[in-house]
């Protein structure tokens, strides 16, 4: 815990911000009960899995969307409407493709009022601090995508923002555009060669988060919270091949992905399916088998090309199943997924039909098929029971259910009669 | 990669809901109300004298086009309006989103007679005929304007919204450098639409008369139609030359250059593999007048409009969220009680003038209905039966496509109705020649919405799949049934419902003509409108009208829309 104190010395500040979104009866969280400071000069990152809610949180910040309650202060003001002092660098770039490169960064300054010839001026500089002079008329279609990400840069600092937002901006950029924009923007921000006083940027990517940020705030879902913050205290430039760096990419990745889902009854803490394909995860257990039982995650994340959004899914299983336990940022195969690794197909289906009936919500689905005349229910049925518990989204819940039974040969799903149906 | 078929898009409401019911009481309510209105219509209208000299010809085109732009101009305007009510505004989608649903499957046609009669009785009879086309093409032009720029402004990308709030573009701005833009691809390709459809209708308009109540107008229409009257041969092919080239000379010099133009506000990120050229707009870009005339003239007048307009809108910054605010006003409300009263009591009324109908015109109401709707039938029958080979021949066959579409897509142009008295004039000695007659006009009007939606859906089958159907040598039989028509099936359908509404459209006109000084008239619900306007009949004139309504709206949502929503579920490609 922060302990929150209003002095000069604070940019923005959330005292227990919580955003919820009500769906019919349901109440869906956001974002819970998330208190965080910004002071000037910081780098921090929010980091955390997709739907960890930090976006969400962003645009909080922002003032795009409102907090369901908490407080929102900027220099000790309540934030009311979009704050006038942040902008954003967008995932998507959000560059108005019928305008040129220049246009585009000119919409900014006009909007604020800036006169034509000033306007002009400053776009023109700007496009050439980020490194597109010569670009000016070129329509954002015609540039690579770590080109038009540096317009949206040109764009956000043409404002002269004091808290520069940046939603995954490299995320949607081939590796070597994402490195050379990394670093360059890192080489404005600490030379001091752009005003802004903070900058906070969101990212699932944790090497990403180690390399820039001089904070990394760690994020987790279902609701979103906070979960613990770092320091990083490495001096810049950082070096990914550093042992002091991979030490504290390791640290952070513990933190991500080395909570336990399972408590020590055994019991499970939850009705909702995890996201995940089971081939991939038979695939991601045999790789584990490879390794001889133990891996760790990060190397096995880059190994399989999996980004940590689409592994921590799939340890969930693994782990829901009882075919991995996590282990401090490493993934252990329990010997039952030993046991499934090294079986035949025929055999890995009798033991998955064991284990994915252990899910509750599998088990119900199920039991009720079982106990019909006709060993068919209507997917409305379950969908209209889901809702309740899973709200809008009991429609990806009952279709994860469907996916992982059908790989298990219990029951499966008739889009014509729009009935579920057990496998014979 | 944005796809338009040749058709409206449909909305996808629940079966009939308590809105739905509102608003047909509503259109109810505004029939009584214009049905009352022509109690007052003089009993006599005079038409105007159509000389047949081809020296008049440009004079009469210039007046047709000069309807068409005014018509064209109030649809664009009332889109926008129209289309961003209801887009940003929740309370305002609730009602007029199943409003444009409905209208937008109304046959339009069949609110002429009581336009027409309504205004004659309030406007000096040119200037009423005048406006009465004017509404009539309106209608018909903007509905799927509208629907067109209100899905553009539900689909913008949440990121440039929201680039748009955190750059603190005010709403002025955000309209003309995200939504207009944004919408401006989708917006012309249905002006063109409903541009072509437009056509149809002012031909409709200039040449309606019933008995002795003479509504034409002077124009390309009229023209024509007096000419075969006359059976002046020479007259008939200068004004369908005049027609032709028309609509040629609009399309490269107005509509093509601008397709070309708005190519530029395309969202995808990817450069067209053909982007539409146009010889007419590359000249233009490379005019130094041009360029002269946007340096000097037009920004500085784009820079003082958003000075002028920043003013009194600094401070608002436009809200990221379509649908912000959810407050009503006691005002609102107020409004609301009063037109809802409103609608009540006209609809009262008219149920009040509908039970003063002897028994058997319900009984003949009936009849006529059927015997349209088998019209209609027959006229799709036919349409199917040739388009759907045609269109897959030339779908499927890129050499064959160059060499036929630029000649369909003229012959397609040429309004149904500027053909028809040439239809009469060649059919109306036959036997039952009115009853061929009308079935004709249904087919010219509507058989070329089918052909080129089947050639979209023909050119949109994969080409893997139409290969892997080559490889397992199905029979020409199995080839039809396992690919061909499931993957056109969503195309004629959509292509369907537009044809079907402008059969019935087409009934309006056909049924009961005025040809070389004799009435005809064949048995039909459009035969009874005509009718019961020449003879001032209202009560009939307004059980007709709301009967047609009521049994299109009927077949459009419980045949239409559930084949409608198979295809869209079934039988999508993509």
């Amino acid at each position: 815990m922060t302990t929150t104190t209003i002095d000069g010395d604070v940019l923005l500040e959330l005292r227990n911000v919580v955003k919820s979104y009500a769906t019919g009866e349901r109440q869906y969280v956001a974002v819970s009960d998330v208190s965080l400071t910004l002071r000037p000069g910081e780098f921090t990152c929010l980091l955390g899995p997709s739907g960890c809610g930090k976006s969400t949180l962003l645009r909080i910040i922002t003032g795009l969307n409102r907090a369901t309650s908490g407080t929102v202060l900027y220099r000790g003001q309540p934030v009311k409407g979009v704050n006038p002092h942040a902008t954003i660098v967008f995932q998507t770039f959000a560059l108005y493709p019928w305008l040129t490169v220049q246009d585009n960064v000119q919409v900014a300054l006009k909007a604020r009022g800036v006169e034509s010839t000033v306007r002009v001026e400053r776009a023109l500089k700007l496009i050439d601090t980020v490194g597109l002079d010569g670009f000016e008329s070129a329509y954002p279609r015609e540039l690579s995508g770590g080109m038009r990400q540096k317009v949206g840069f040109a764009r956000a600092m043409a404002v002269e923002p004091e808290l520069l937002c940046l939603d995954e901006p490299f995320s949607a950029l081939d590796v070597l555009s994402a490195e050379a924009l990394r670093g360059e923007l890192m080489e404005l921000w600490l030379n001091k060669a752009i005003p802004t006083k903070a900058i906070l940027m969101v990212t699932h990517n944790i090497e990403e988060a180690v390399l820039m940020a001089d904070r990394i705030v760690v994020m987790s879902k279902d609701p979103g919270r906070i979960l613990t913050e770092f320091k990083v205290t490495l001096r810049h430039p950082r070096n990914r091949k550093d042992t002091a760096f991979q030490a504290e990419v390791d640290k952070v990745y513990a933190a991500v992905a080395g909570k336990k889902l399972i408590n020590v009854n055994g019991e499970l803490p939850q009705r909702k399916l995890p996201h995940a394909r089971l081939n991939a995860l038979a695939g991601l257990l045999e790789k584990l088998a490879l390794e001889d039982g133990r891996a760790d995650l990060k190397k096995l994340g880059s190994a399989l090309h999996f980004e940590l959004d689409d592994l921590l899914p799939l340890v969930e299983a693994g782990e829901l199943l009882g075919f991995l336990s996590p282990e401090d940022g490493a993934l252990v195969l329990t010997q039952l997924g030993r046991t499934y690794a090294e079986a035949s197909i025929l055999a890995r289906k009798e033991l998955l039909a064991g284990r994915v009936l252990r899910m509750p919500l599998i088990n119900w689905i199920y039991d009720t098929l079982q106990r019909d005349d006709t060993r068919s229910t209507a997917r409305s049925y379950f969908l209209d029971q889901l809702e309740g518990e899973f709200g809008d989204r009991a429609e990806k819940q009952l279709d994860i259910a469907i996916s992982w039974a059908r790989h298990a040969e219990l029951f499966a799903y008739n889009d014509n009669t729009g009935e579920l149906y057990l496998e014979e | 990669m944005r796809r338009f078929r040749f058709s409206p898009a449909l909305i996808q409401p629940p079966a009939f809901t308590l809105g739905d019911g509102l608003i047909i009481l509503g259109i109810a309510a505004a029939l009584y109300l214009g049905a009352r209105l022509a109690f007052h219509s003089p009993a006599v209208v005079h038409g105007p004298e159509i000389s047949l000299s081809p020296l008049a010809l440009p004079w009469y085109t210039l007046l047709s086009v000069g309807r068409m732009t005014a018509a064209y101009f109030l649809s664009l305007l009332f889109s926008l309006v129209y289309g961003y009510a209801a887009a940003r505004n929740r309370d305002a989608r609730m009602v007029l989103m199943p409003l444009l649903d409905i209208l937008q499957s109304v046959p339009i046609l069949s609110f002429l007679p009581v336009v027409l009669l309504s205004l004659t009785a309030i406007l000096p009879q040119s200037l009423a005929a005048e406006l009465a086309a004017i509404v009539l093409i309106f209608t018909s032009q903007a509905w799927n304007m509208t629907f067109s720029f209100y899905q553009s402004m539900t689909t913008i990308p949440m990121e440039l919204r929201e680039a748009a709030a955190i750059f603190r573009l005010d709403a002025w701005a955000r309209f003309k450098t995200l939504e207009l833009p944004f919408a401006a691809i989708g917006l012309l390709w249905n002006s063109m639409m409903s541009w072509s459809g437009g056509w149809f209708f002012l031909m409709a308009a200039e040449i309606f008369r019933v008995g002795t109540r003479d509504f034409r107008l002077p124009g390309l229409g009229s023209y024509l139609q007096a000419a075969a009257n006359e059976g002046d041969l020479r007259a008939v092919f200068a004004g369908l030359v005049t027609l032709i080239l028309v609509i040629v000379l609009l399309d490269q010099f107005l509509w093509r250059p601008l397709t070309a133009w708005t190519d530029k506000f395309k969202v995808e990120m990817v450069e067209a593999e053909r982007p539409p050229t146009s010889w007419f707009a590359h000249a233009l870009s490379r005019s130094w007048l041009v360029d002269q005339f946007g340096q000097r003239v037009w920004n500085p007048f784009s820079e003082w409009v958003d000075d002028k307009l920043r003013q009194p809108l600094s401070g608002h910054i436009a809200s990221p969220e379509l649908a912000p605010d959810n407050r009503r006003s006691f005002l609102v409300a107020g409004v609301w009680v009063a037109f809802i009263l409103l609608v009540l009591y006209g609809a009262y009324r008219a149920v009040e003038v509908l039970t003063t109908l002897p028994k058997d015109v319900w009984r003949q109401l009936g009849f006529g209905l059927l015997a349209t709707c088998a019209r209609v039938a027959v006229a799709l029958i036919i349409t199917l039966l040739w388009t759907v080979p045609v269109g897959v021949l030339i779908g499927t066959n890129r050499r064959l496509a160059n060499v036929l579409q630029p000649i369909v897509q003229v012959i397609a142009a040429v309004p149904a109705t500027a053909l028809f008295p040439i239809v009469l004039l060649a059919l109306l000695h036959l036997p039952g020649g009115l009853n061929i007659a009308a079935i004709v006009l249904m087919l010219m009007g509507t058989q070329w919405y089918l052909l080129f939606n089947v050639i979209a859906g023909a050119s949109a089958i994969p080409q893997d799949l139409r290969l892997t159907t080559e490889l397992l040598q199905l029979s020409r039989v199995d080839r039809w049934r396992t690919l061909i028509l499931p993957a056109l099936f969503p195309f004629i359908i959509t292509g369907s419902i537009t044809a079907g509404g402008g059969a019935w459209n087409a009934s309006i006109v056909a049924e009961h003509v005025e040809f070389g000084g004799r009435t005809f008239s064949t048995s039909g619900i459009g035969a009874i409108i005509a009718q019961a306007t020449g003879t001032g009949d209202y009560a009939l004139l307004l059980a007709g009208t709301l009967a047609l309504v009521l049994a299109v709206v009927a077949i459009n949502r419980l045949f239409w829309q559930r084949l409608y929503r198979v295809a869209e579920e079934r039988y999508r490609l993509d």
